[in-house]
């Protein structure tokens, strides 16, 4: 998760002075990416690439590492064995992915403690989807089917980005992220077909709940997008925003009829004109103000992670001190 | 700022015995003993692995990408150093 960073940050302006041997490195670098090359760490690169990509890894990796927290609460309180132990790995593999993330970050000169400083100041932001409270067991279902599912949509493309080691690190979190999507579905299916009515209103409620956010984690409309089309011409983002809902609108439309549930989007009909699914408007004004920390968990959701960070530092600090010790030891001997 | 940090290893992983170890990612430990157990969490929770190595990545000394041209061109034109380079007749061509 998530391409949204690409269309949040201020526009930066790139530097107008360069001198010529900038410059012709410059026409070199661009030569590369039109002819589809990857580009390595310690190759030469724009310092606008640069930072683009910075912001970009690493607020995907802070997506990740918060995910876990709407999720993780519900690990205590899953209605089977099974589905615990399913849940359990799941939250792990966020974890995994963020870890992906903070190191292919991190290759671009930025350093772990910088970008969870920029993460615990709220100076960084993370997927607005994640600001949203799981009220009930069917959250769970339908996070691993419409976030997990818009997730994968977004991050496909991202296996072919121009910079490698995100690349790499995106090919990892795909291959593990279809089992995310797959659970959810599998979850909710059991609900629909053998649970009881009560047990299928949840889930009608939950996906009522998840449904326009899920749409939003695509980020603004393409008009609107600040940072979309210097992205696309360097083969960091491949798909539009709009484009690539699209694509989700019309897989989830299909899904929700074999679950049995109803999206909640009056508008929402097949039009065979365009080969699409038509749907409703989003509501822009609510995805501005979750960005802007005043969606229902924004506070919660970065105190927790602030609290696990210092909860943990004399754990950080023991281990660091104690391996000096022994190397000092292994020294002296 | 990153005095805290603990250091950084490079994680390589053998997929299945007869393999290479190949490099997978990284990860940040304390000590060697931890980066092994870090990786095993990280890089292989779906049995990716047989074996793994970590190796800080301040040990690793790598080439300098400005000088691909110097270190690998040159080998483009030695074509003999390719069976195919040799055109032998049929009768023994599986050679």
């Amino acid at each position: 998760m998530y391409t949204q960073a690409m269309d949040l940050a201020p526009k930066e302006e790139r530097a107008k002075l360069r001198s010529a041997e900038e410059a012709e490195l410059e026409a070199r670098f661009e030569a590369r990416i039109d002819a589809g090359d990857f580009i390595e760490a310690k190759d030469w690169m724009p310092e606008h690439y640069r930072k683009t990509l910075v912001r970009q890894i690493s607020q995907h990796a802070h997506s990740e590492t918060v995910g876990m927290l709407p999720e993780g609460n519900w690990i205590t309180r899953a209605p089977t064995l099974k589905r615990k132990t399913i849940l359990l790995a799941k939250v792990q593999d966020e974890a995994g992915h963020g870890l992906y993330l903070y190191s292919a970050a991190e290759t671009l000169g930025t350093s772990r403690d910088q970008m969870l400083d920029a993460l615990h100041s709220g100076k960084a932001k993370y997927s607005s989807i994640f600001n949203y409270p799981t009220l009930t067991w069917a959250d769970v279902g339908v996070i691993g089917w419409l976030v997990d599912g818009a997730a994968i949509m977004n991050q496909v493309p991202l296996t072919r980005c121009s910079y490698a080691p995100y690349a790499r690190a995106m090919v990892r979190v795909c291959r593990e992220e279809s089992f995310h999507q797959r659970q959810g579905f599998d979850s909710l299916l059991v609900m629909m077909n053998e649970g009881t009515d009560a047990q299928r209103v949840m889930v009608q409620d939950a996906v009522d709940r998840w449904w326009w956010p899920s749409l939003m984690m695509f980020g603004p409309p393409d008009k609107d997008s600040v940072h979309g089309t210097q992205s696309m011409r360097w083969g960091i983002k491949r798909i539009s925003n709009d484009d690539l809902r699209q694509k989700f609108v019309d897989a989830t439309a299909e899904q929700a009829k074999v679950l049995g549930v109803t999206l909640p989007d009056p508008l929402l009909a097949w039009n065979a004109e365009r080969g699409h699914y038509d749907f409703g408007p989003i509501d822009w004004d609510e995805f501005w103000r979750v960005v802007g920390g005043h969606g229902p968990c924004n506070k919660e959701r970065l105190a927790a992670r602030v609290k696990a960070w210092d909860d943990g530092a004399w754990v950080r600090e023991a281990a660091l001190a104690h391996e000096s010790r022994r190397a000092a030891k292994k020294e002296a001997a | 700022m990153s005095q805290n940090e603990w250091p950084l290893w490079e994680v390589f992983v053998r997929p299945k015995a007869g393999l290479d170890h190949k490099h997978c990612g990284s990860l940040h430990a304390a000590d060697a003993k931890m980066a092994l157990q870090l990786a095993r969490e990280v890089y292989t929770r779906r049995q990716e692995g047989t074996s793994v190595w970590v190796v800080r990545s301040s040990d690793i000394t790598a080439s300098d990408p400005g000088d691909k041209p110097m270190l690998f061109d040159p080998m483009e034109d030695k074509v003999y150093r390719h069976p195919t380079f040799y055109k032998l007749p049929e009768a023994v061509d599986h050679m």
